[in-house]
């Protein structure tokens, strides 16, 4: 693919960009939909620009880990489908797919977006665990931040399935009202330095070209849940106050979204 | 006893509703998106590109190679696990043989075809809803193709023969046949069968019929995927 590095870079100086937006600008058109998959606890397909990723929620009745007895647990996972971009192959994930499914499960495993002890059953014996699936279908740059968003649209659109009283089994195919146990919600963003200019949702011919990024989890009061350095090249503390503050506005402005797909769920 | 009335109301030869859409993964050369009922598939074609391993390589033909998948949250029951299974390679298999026959990669010496279908929710009928999936986005991708090809599964619920089995009647509690079947446009071959469950030979030939039928069906659906796409192109 043709990475037009040089151009990018000398644009960026300026504060410009290929595509003509704002260095702050997010691609349009943003659509978050639920309810895409009815196997499904939850789910959610984010478009932002041309980049289209999928979130599902699995709920499964496990044994609580030994040293949190009383709690239920998360686990997310992230695959980069070959289907998504001529860059994967098949195979196992990547180092790309599991940052991007650690950097996803920190912001919400750490901002404890999820009421872990509301989803014990039965202490030391039965809690649920809950799992979120996050595949590609079209990578056109920003993974993370796509990641995070229809990771907790999923999570807020998820219902639990009904329990059979008696045997306990699970039957996934009757789903209750009941919601998770949702305590905060955090979303990820991630700024992009591009040389000595501050920008967003990059596409995939500007991630070929920064020299630092930050993802910055951030919950609906402000407070930060997890942070990710990536990129060859060195940041100052100065620049990542910036970064700060351009992730918490651009996470006021996503979560305005997020709300718009839930209610109409 | 017998099975008078499907599951969910629909007429012995009736699909489920069908909606098909090309075109619809930027990054890939050729795509598709099939809806049948509750079962969704999507199709990315990426090719002809070269090909690694190079020991893999054909010097007189490039080659189609075929990956299905089913996304960790799409089983009516507990999460799935990523990755292969005996189940997907054996379906990649079929869904690759099924399609083969059709296309002419011969001037594509050394190159591959690669078809991705991912589905993210499934009500049975997946490997179907893949072929006419991968079919248009085949297509769409202009590989040089000598038919369309469109795939419909058939069966027999307690004793009667019907069209596009959903996941109830494949389970339903009666002796059932599921066939899924993938059928050539013009010339009416057949590229993929299979079959289990039980049913007579007279049976079998009704099914059959029946998938001649519905995969016209499905044929339509195909092609207006594609005019769909191609017509928009025209008016910008």
């Amino acid at each position: 693919m043709i990475s037009n590095k040089e151009a990018i870079s000398t644009l960026a100086k300026v504060g410009k960009r290929l595509d003509g937006r704002g260095l702050l600008d997010y691609r349009q058109p943003i659509q978050l939909e639920t309810n895409i998959s009815w196997t499904a606890e939850g789910s959610a397909k984010v478009q932002i620009g041309e980049t289209v990723v999928m979130a599902g929620v699995k709920l499964a009745i496990e044994k609580p880990y030994n040293d949190t007895s009383d709690q239920g647990g998360i686990m997310i996972n992230a695959e980069l489908l070959p289907l998504s971009s001529p860059e994967y192959e098949s195979g196992p994930p990547g180092i790309k797919a599991v940052e991007l499914a650690r950097v996803t499960d920190r912001g919400i495993r750490e901002a404890k977006a999820i009421d872990m002890k509301k989803l014990c059953i039965t202490p030391g014996e039965k809690a649920w665990f809950v799992i979120i699936d996050i595949v590609t279908i079209n990578d056109a740059g920003n993974l993370f931040d796509a990641a995070s968003l229809a990771a907790l649209t999923a999570l807020k659109a998820a219902r639990f399935p009904e329990v059979d009283p008696e045997t306990g089994a699970i039957n996934y195919k009757k789903k209750t009202d009941q919601p998770l146990p949702i305590l905060k919600e955090p979303l990820a963003v991630t700024v992009y330095k591009i040389n000595g200019q501050l920008l967003v949702d990059p596409t995939t011919q500007e991630e070929h070209a920064y020299d630092a990024r930050l993802t910055i989890a951030s919950d609906e009061k402000g407070t930060i849940s997890a942070m990710q350095k990536g990129g060859e090249m060195p940041l100052t503390i100065e620049e990542v106050g910036k970064m700060v503050d351009i992730a918490l506005e651009k996470a006021k402005f996503l979560r305005t979204e997020v709300d718009k797909a839930v209610k109409g769920n | 006893m017998a099975y008078t009335e499907r599951v969910d109301g629909r007429k012995f030869d009736e699909l489920r509703p069908m909606e098909a859409k090309a075109g619809v993964i930027p990054n890939a050369d050729g795509s598709a998106l099939v809806k049948a009922g509750k079962t969704t598939a999507y199709a990315a074609v990426y090719g002809p590109r070269e090909l690694f391993p190079r020991f893999k390589q054909n010097p007189k033909t490039g080659i189609v190679r075929c990956h299905y998948g089913m996304m960790p949250f799409s089983g009516s029951g507990e999460r799935i696990r990523p990755g292969n299974s005996r189940r997907s390679q054996e379906i990649a298999m079929v869904i690759e043989k099924s399609l083969n026959a059709m296309i002419d990669l011969s001037a594509f010496p050394n190159a591959v075809v690669d078809i991705y279908v991912d589905l993210p929710q499934t009500d049975a009928g997946t490997r179907c809803a893949a072929i006419s999936a991968a079919s248009i986005a085949l297509a769409d991708a202009g590989i040089p193709m000598k038919d369309m090809i469109s795939s419909v599964a058939v069966g027999e619920v307690d004793g009667t023969v019907v069209a596009d089995l959903c996941y109830d009647e494949e389970a339903y509690d009666a002796i059932v046949s599921d066939i899924p079947v993938a059928m050539t446009h013009n010339t009416k071959e057949i590229t993929l069968l299979q079959m289990d469950g039980e049913i007579s030979k007279e049976d079998l030939m009704k099914a059959l019929e029946m998938a001649s039928v519905a995969t016209d069906k499905v044929y339509e659906l195909q092609m207006k995927a594609l005019k769909d796409k191609f017509a928009v192109r025209l008016e910008k």
